[in-house]
């Protein structure tokens, strides 16, 4: 297969198809765009998806609830804690339950520390990607910090699996908030050297103003969520709208943009990551005031009892037999449970038949209708511009195909 | 509150209504989908979240496809049912919500429903000559056909798209 051909026909000389993916250094995963060019002019752009579609919902419906969770760590593996988190409060609303206080700062603290993950990914990457290679390196420092301070409480970098239904796997250890600090002091440095590269270079700011500029209407008919929405100028952020794990009583803002564009994008990502410390900060202190606690739900018929409680009692033996070769009790209906993930809104649909399994599971990842839009977004524009749109809208294959 | 005004402007439309916790959800008969739509979009829920569908093979009609609408001033939530029977198509709600192209391209995709005036109605996530739906019932987790089960030795990769069509 030729990854660059003509089209001869008479109306449309010299138009030049090129392949873009689905195996590319700047392809986010394995996309695949067919840009049909005239010049250097993008006439059409024509994305196929599908090459990391691994059936998860059709996954889902076969296995229990729990089972799910290391699942949604692959949909976005960029920040993979806010996929956990997602999953559970959807569970926990079809349940109707709610985790311990605890539970709940220490989910906020890991979901904004995957956030300032994300979007490092996302601006550092998208520099890359249009040749601004120094930023990424100063930027790649602080994410690897992160995934370090992950390491330490899931035990795992990327597939972290952190979050159970009623609540954690475990708390985070000692030494966990001491480090957090001296990394929000870290981080905060590097963002500002990130800026002085960025924010003020005349190269920067040329290929990426005016590059993917939509109105608010366009992005809503295009179902756009988060930054990207938040970019074109409004401020609708489901922390705030409609608060779930107690995100109403933090204090943050939300930056928005005005154009839309990738340069837009940008300093909305930036001062994003920003108010994230901000909250992680509050998390800290809560976390100290309220002092050592559970972190996972009192009942026996949703989480499993401690271990000693197993090897040491007949009720705890039975509990954990009847939980894991049993599942949970889970009640009929459907719940559609949203969050905001670092890209916008990240949906689980679930019914439930009252089965060990979920009768159908479906995710709504946040950058399948970004990624749609695409073609109105890069219509006549030049090829050079393609890359970095495409890095803006910060696509992640892995929730993309699903 | 949005129950209420859709079933004085269009009585007749929403055949079920329930309330589960605290999600909407109306049931609507699928002659009247497009004019709900258009109306509950009046009404300010502009923003098209997500629509996908649900396979109950036991039930007549065999489909339901779900669209969830939000309503990005009062925040409130809705989820529309609409139930298909095999082989009924629906219409295409692309004309009011642009991001519903590749949901329902999915849908097709994955349920075999087809949308009518839709702009591009074909297969998104598996590849075009890809036999069967998956997230139907009855196709089975191992992928069901002779291709995925046996190992034939020859590689998908010859039969992949042309470039130009």
């Amino acid at each position: 297969m030729p990854s660059v051909s003509f089209e001869n026909d008479s109306t449309h000389i010299g138009r030049m198809i090129v392949n873009f993916g689905p195996s590319h250094p700047s392809a986010h995963g394995t996309l695949r765009v067919i840009l049909t060019l005239e010049g250097e002019n993008i006439v059409k752009a024509e994305p196929e998806i599908g090459y990391l579609h691994r059936g998860v919902e059709k996954l889902g419906e076969n296995l229990s609830y729990t089972q799910f969770i290391p699942l949604t760590d692959r949909l976005n593996y960029c920040s993979p804690i806010l996929n956990n988190v997602g999953y559970v409060l959807a569970v926990e609303k079809l349940l109707g339950i709610q985790d311990p206080p605890r539970s709940r700062i220490i989910r906020v603290l890991v979901s904004e520390l995957t956030r300032i993950s994300d979007h490092l990914v996302c601006i550092g990457v998208n520099a890359v990607d249009i040749g601004a290679f120094s930023a990424y390196l100063y930027i790649f420092q602080v994410r690897e910090n992160i995934y370090d301070l992950l390491e330490m409480t899931a035990g795992q970098r990327l597939h972290t699996s952190f979050t159970r239904i009623g609540g954690l796997y475990r708390d985070i250890p000692d030494e966990f908030i001491p480090i957090c600090e001296d990394l929000l002091k870290d981080c905060a440095k590097h963002i500002d050297e990130m800026e002085s590269l960025l924010t003020h270079n005349p190269i920067w700011a040329d290929r990426t103003k005016g590059v993917g500029v939509f109105t608010v209407e366009q992005a809503i008919s295009w179902g756009y969520t988060g930054p990207c929405l938040r970019a074109c100028g409004l401020p609708h952020d489901l922390r705030k709208v409609q608060p779930y794990l107690d995100y109403e009583t933090y204090d943050f803002d939300i930056p928005v943009g005005t154009t839309g564009d990738v340069y837009d994008r940008y300093l909305v990502r930036t001062e994003e990551m920003r108010q994230s410390m901000l909250i992680i900060r509050q998390c800290i202190k809560r976390l100290k005031e309220i002092g050592p606690g559970p972190v996972i739900i009192d009942d026996y018929k949703v989480a499993l009892p401690p271990k000693d409680e197993v090897y040491t009692h007949v009720e705890g033996l039975i509990h954990h037999f009847k939980l894991i070769m049993h599942g949970m009790d889970i009640p009929s209906g459907e719940v559609y449970c949203a969050t905001e993930a670092a890209n916008g809104e990240l949906g689980f649909y679930i019914i439930s038949d009252g089965g060990k399994s979920p009768y159908r599971i479906h995710v709504r990842p946040p950058c399948y209708p970004i990624f749609s839009s695409i073609d109105e977004k890069i219509n006549g524009r030049l090829l050079a511009d393609f890359l970095s749109e495409l890095g803006a809208m910060n696509i992640i294959a892995g929730e993309l195909d699903r | 509150m949005i129950v209420e005004r859709i079933n004085e402007a269009m009585p007749g439309a929403v055949v079920a209504h329930s309330d589960f916790r605290g999600d909407q959800t109306i049931v609507a008969d699928l002659s009247k989908y497009l004019e709900l739509v258009k109306f509950i979009f009046k009404e300010g829920f502009q923003l098209m979240i997500d629509l996908t569908a649900v396979d109950w093979p036991e039930r007549q009609p065999r489909f339901d496809v779900v669209v969830h609408f939000q309503n990005l001033v009062s925040q409130e939530r809705l989820r529309v049912k609409i139930p298909v029977a095999e082989g009924q198509s629906i219409p295409s709600i692309t004309g009011i919500h642009k991001g519903a192209n590749w949901f329902e391209r999915e849908v097709f995709d994955l349920f075999g429903i087809p949308f009518d005036s839709h702009p591009n109605m074909t297969r998104l996530v598996m590849w075009s000559d890809f036999v069967g739906h998956p997230l139907r019932k009855d196709f089975s987790l191992d992928g069901g056909d002779d291709w995925c089960n046996s190992d034939t030795g020859t590689s998908y990769a010859g039969h992949a798209r042309p470039l130009a069509e």
